[in-house]
């Protein structure tokens, strides 16, 4: 049912000012999404496209061993799974319905408002106003290069969440595409040479998120993978067919042959149609390799949990959550029969646990030599899951219980590490390690770093890399061996995330982190504990995988981020790789593209499933490449460039310092629009001149500053700042946005007025509303979505009304200042509201703590600390911020 | 003066090799697909590498030793007191003493991190530290020649 309500969202999708100017310019984009969908919805009759599900199993079946052509099995879609319908319902439904953006009405004028920037508002209407009596002749890129002056235009806020600007390219490859949500461009026109890109000063690179969970995935099995001879690119929908034995490689032009076997389409059952195949017919697409690509066997699934059981462990009561979410999920732990598990504990001394099967009970091993610790049996501790299923379950109902009195404070971190490493050397695998304070025993032993006075200091922040290289070392030798190593933080002290981190950050892991966890005091936290468990025990897992991007002749890879290990220019190692982590890379441009008006990407991932199958997946992402610096402009995507400088500031500020990384960031801006005004000569001097397509660019990055990771001045904890740091580093372009700059909307006069209808279900859609104070009422309650935090605001004077039928009580005063999540109240005011929170969550893999703010709670500070585009005591209001970069500019 | 000029000479034909391996290495990082966790460990000493009587030559191609060379040159000239060779050879020294200040965190000795190796701005500085010091070791063993042959002739 979720296919089908992807999509009623995207065909109501063409209907932005922006799409509507885009389908008088290219008319047959409208027909043949529709088309693309109608042949989709079809798949089902036609039986030969069928949706294919997300798990191996009903993948791997069929395929015609007997004889020379191996046909996919009867499950793979013949039809493009919808390109543009993935998987982002957050940004395009009801788009039929809103209205063009236009101001406001009546914005409650609070203090806030700088004077003379209100008038300005109608502006905007006149504009928007002219260019639609306009759009029969501009362009699309007329649009998106519309200058804006930012300091009049009050409202440059999208009423939904923007869709990523759409490749100019033809029809035909703009279908096959891939979908931005797996791959993006921060500029989606390339320009053609380095100093094209120079001149524009935006920042050129891709943002991935490879393994993301598809709904639609076409799988090929079959015995030669078609590649390029000298570049090894996969053949994908946008190589050429000379004829019908050649093909041209899209990335080195090289021509190469078509193997026999290719030559027979096994969807169509038809001899002679290469460019049919679903290789040619998808721009994502997965194979099963062959022996080829093993080193070894595939690995079977390995999983190992570290647990630290000191006082402060056992005082948070994380142990029960934990045992109690792994017993709920050991069965959909992803494996096969092969998979292994095995528990370590940890205090002064590594406890580990004999699960061999035929024991009527687990057997604790206590190695208390923390200096040269080892393994005591080598056989019996990482065990087979099916054959010892009763002994770990016995394992986790004993294992709370066993520590209570525990009187042991110290924690030997870095002993365990080094064991586990030992232990799952010889297989590889996955470690999550539990830990509640600082290392304090053995091997990478840290002492506390973070001055408490200097938390709100607007002087340069210490200690954001790392104090030892203990971790990072230990994390290569992991990587080297296929371990990964997650790391779950739940301390309420300092405990040097900067360092503890590098531990997952290199061996391709990722890091949550609980700040003040207690499973009884602190609901919040404890039910994102849980939330975040359950999903990331049942999540898709891959196996010693490795990552190649490849890129058209000429672009080259510059820089990598994310979790992972370069090993070479172009390949990522990835010990283990999750659905929920995303990666960046800057590439620059070494030789003109000029001979060429297309440029590839591709991303192949191959990685050993959680059944034993190696498996590739290949994504392919095609641009324009084009010669003018206004198309430049017009192509950028702003919230990419916004993530990539993200990442690039966090590089700057651990290598350099966080000063610098702030002014870079600002630099950013002021170079970006002061090449965009020495560009265009015919706009009016006065002002801050920015084009459509960049004119969130300084909102986001104002947030950026005002982020957890990179603001001075509030008082932030280094754990926290760090934790930011590596969210910002490791997440995929979406969550990241939800981070930067979260979504305000006023829910408590949510109308039926424009909502989107699925199946039975009435989706309310309230408008977007700027970050700022101005827009809260004390009438209203507003709903911030922050991607991994969601807040609702209840103003004080709120209609009673809403608080009665959503949030259960009488009236404002009697609301609970700790309340985590809405009651399920049978009334259509309730049902409204949560349909719509379950419709902002819905492409949401981790599920968001929740918190109801009242207007006069302490927990209110967190709240208002996202409301960007407000001054803040250390930082620019969105107003001020466009003042001081109009300054920069003029300099 | 000749003698230390002769032995400036033997240890720049020594330091030569040993800066074009780098100089090689880090090529080969960047064309080649060398893994940075081996091309750090060649570049940079452990302890139980260089206590290896097999393993001198490859100990040669490692920073330390270079860096060691050439502080010991730089205390021969002082000790024959060439002013000006030394203060030629005074911002090199500078340089690698605040190089190797500035590393990053690292529990033995040596400058590369294979995890930010690869980064390609760091590569590429790494790529031009290497030519301009073998640039500047060329031109002084030049200029050490050229120092003995004068001394060698007018006496």
């Amino acid at each position: 049912c979720n296919t089908t309500k992807r999509k009623e969202n995207v065909k109501s999708h063409h209907m932005t000012p922006s799409n509507i100017l885009q389908e008088k310019t290219v008319p047959l984009n409208g027909n043949s999404i529709s088309q693309i969908y109608s042949g989709d919805s079809s798949s089902t009759t036609t039986g030969s496209a069928s949706p294919v599900p997300n798990s191996y199993e009903s993948l791997e079946g069929g395929g015609y061993s007997g004889t020379s052509l191996q046909s996919p099995p009867a499950g793979v879609p013949a039809k493009q799974a919808p390109p543009f319908g993935y998987n982002y319902p957050t940004m395009h439904p009801a788009y039929q319905q809103s209205p063009a953006p236009k101001p406001d009405p009546s914005p409650s004028h609070g203090g806030y408002n700088p004077p003379g920037y209100q008038p300005y508002s109608q502006v905007l209407t006149l504009l928007s106003s002219a260019l639609g009596g306009l759009s029969g002749v501009s362009e699309l890129e007329a649009e998106t290069l519309r200058p804006m002056n930012l300091l009049q235009e009050r409202n440059i806020l999208p009423p939904k969440r923007a869709p990523p600007p759409e490749p100019n390219l033809s029809n035909d490859l703009r279908k096959v595409n891939c979908s931005p949500d797996t791959f993006r461009c921060t500029l989606t026109n390339i320009p053609q040479t380095q100093a094209l890109l120079n001149k524009a000063r935006l920042p050129l690179g891709l943002l991935l998120h490879p393994f993301r969970d598809l709904t639609q995935l076409p799988v090929i099995t079959s015995n030669t993978i078609v590649r390029c001879r000298s570049c090894r690119t996969y053949i994908n929908p946008f190589v050429s067919f000379l004829d019908q034995r050649r093909w041209k490689c899209n990335l080195c032009y090289r021509v190469n042959d078509v193997p026999d076997e290719f030559m027979y389409n096994p969807v169509t059952r038809s001899y002679g149609e290469p460019h049919k195949r679903p290789e040619v017919q998808n721009s994502t697409v997965e194979f099963i390799a062959s022996s080829d690509y093993m080193l070894r066997p595939p690995q079977p699934a390995v999983y190992l949990f570290l647990l630290d059981v000191s006082h402060n462990a056992v005082e948070s009561g994380y142990l029960n959550v934990f045992c109690q979410s792994l017993l709920d999920n050991l069965e959909k732990l992803p494996g096969d029969t092969r998979t292994h598990i095995g528990f370590v504990t940890f205090d002064s001394t590594v406890h580990f646990y004999n699960l061999q099967e035929g024991l009527s009970q687990p057997q604790m091993l206590v190695v208390s030599d923390i200096d040269d610790v080892f393994i005591p049996t080598h056989d019996s501790l990482l065990v087979n899951l099916k054959e010892s299923k009763e002994l770990v379950k016995d394992l986790l109902n004993a294992l709370p219980g066993m520590f209570t009195h525990t009187r042991e404070t110290q924690s030997a971190l870095g002993p365990a590490l080094q064991v586990a490493y030992k232990l799952m050397s010889p297989t590889g695998g996955r470690v999550s390690v539990f830990q509640t304070q600082l290392p304090t025993l053995g091997a990478g032993l840290l002492q506390s770093r973070e001055d408490p006075n200097l938390r709100s200091s607007t002087k340069n922040v210490q200690h954001l890399g790392p104090a030892t290289d203990f971790y990072k070392k230990l994390a290569l030798d992991c990587s080297g061996q296929q371990i990964g190593v997650d790391l779950f933080l739940l301390s309420s002290q300092y405990s040097d995330l900067a360092t503890l981190a590098c531990v997952s950050k290199y061996s391709a892991g990722g890091v949550f982190y609980y700040p003040s966890f207690h499973h009884i005091h602190n609901t919040a936290q404890r039910q994102k504990f849980q939330k975040d468990l359950q999903r990331y025990l049942t999540r898709k897992i891959g196996f010693e995988a490795v990552m190649r991007i490849r890129c058209t002749k000429g672009l080259s890879i510059h820089t990598f981020h994310g979790n992972f290990f370069v090993r070479s220019t172009d390949l990522l190692s990835l010990a283990n790789v999750n659905p929920d982590s995303g990666f960046a890379v800057q590439m620059s441009i070494e030789e003109s593209l000029a001979d060429t008006s297309l440029a590839c990407f591709q991303a192949a991932l191959l990685y050993t499933s959680s059944k034993g199958k190696r498996r590739i997946r290949v994504h392919t992402l095609c641009l324009p490449v084009v010669s003018q610096l206004s198309e430049v402009f017009a192509g950028a995507d702003i919230q990419a460039i916004s993530c990539l400088l993200a990442n690039m500031a966090i590089d700057r500020s651990i290598s350099s310092s966080l000063s610098d990384a702030r002014d870079a960031l600002v630099n950013a801006v002021v170079d970006c629009l002061t090449a965009y005004r020495a560009n265009g000569s015919n706009i009016q001097p006065s002002g801050l001149i920015a084009p459509a397509a960049l004119r969130l660019f300084p909102l986001y990055v104002l947030a950026l500053l005002k982020q957890k990771a990179l603001r001075t001045g509030t008082s932030t904890r280094l754990d926290e700042r760090v934790f930011s740091m590596c969210e910002l580093k490791s997440q995929p372009l979406q969550q990241i946005m939800h981070m930067v700059h979260p979504d305000l909307y006023r829910i408590d006069n949510m109308t039926e007025l424009a909502a989107l209808h699925l199946n039975d279900s009435v989706i309310p859609q309230p408008p977007l509303l700027q970050l700022t104070a101005e827009k809260l009422t004390r009438e209203g309650a507003f709903l911030m979505d922050c991607g991994s935090v969601m807040y609702l605001w209840v103003g004080k004077c709120c209609n009673e009304m809403f608080i009665c039928d959503v949030l259960g009580f009488p009236n404002y005063a009697s609301l609970p200042s700790n309340m985590t999540e809405i009651p399920e109240l049978q009334t259509t005011y309730s049902e409204r509201t949560r349909a719509f929170i379950s419709w902002l969550l819905e492409s949401r893999t981790f599920h968001p703590a929740f918190h109801v703010v009242k207007d006069d709670a302490s927990t209110k500070t967190s709240f208002f600390q996202h409301l960007v585009e407000d001054r803040t005591e250390s930082a620019f209001s969105y107003y001020e911020f466009l003042l001081h970069v109009q300054q920069q500019m003029s300099k | 003066m000749s003698l230390t000029t002769v032995k400036g000479i033997l240890i720049s034909t020594l330091i030569f090799p040993r800066l074009r391996d780098n100089i090689i290495a880090f090529d080969e990082l960047k064309t080649d697909y060398k893994n940075p966790i081996d091309q750090c460990n060649t570049l940079n000493p452990t302890v139980d590498r260089v206590k290896k009587i097999k393993r001198v030559r490859l100990a040669l191609k490692l920073v330390l030793p270079e860096y060691l060379i050439h502080v010991f040159f730089c205390v021969m000239f002082l000790c024959a007191a060439e002013w000006l060779t030394l203060g030629l050879n005074m911002p090199l020294l500078s340089y690698h003493i605040w190089r190797y200040m500035s590393r990053p965190v690292m529990s033995g000795p040596g400058l590369y991190d294979p995890t930010t190796i690869m980064n390609a701005d760091i590569l590429a500085y790494c790529q031009k530290e290497g030519w301009c010091k073998l640039a500047f070791y060329l031109l002084s063993f030049f200029y050490y020649l050229y120092g003995m042959i004068y001394v060698l002739v007018s006496s």
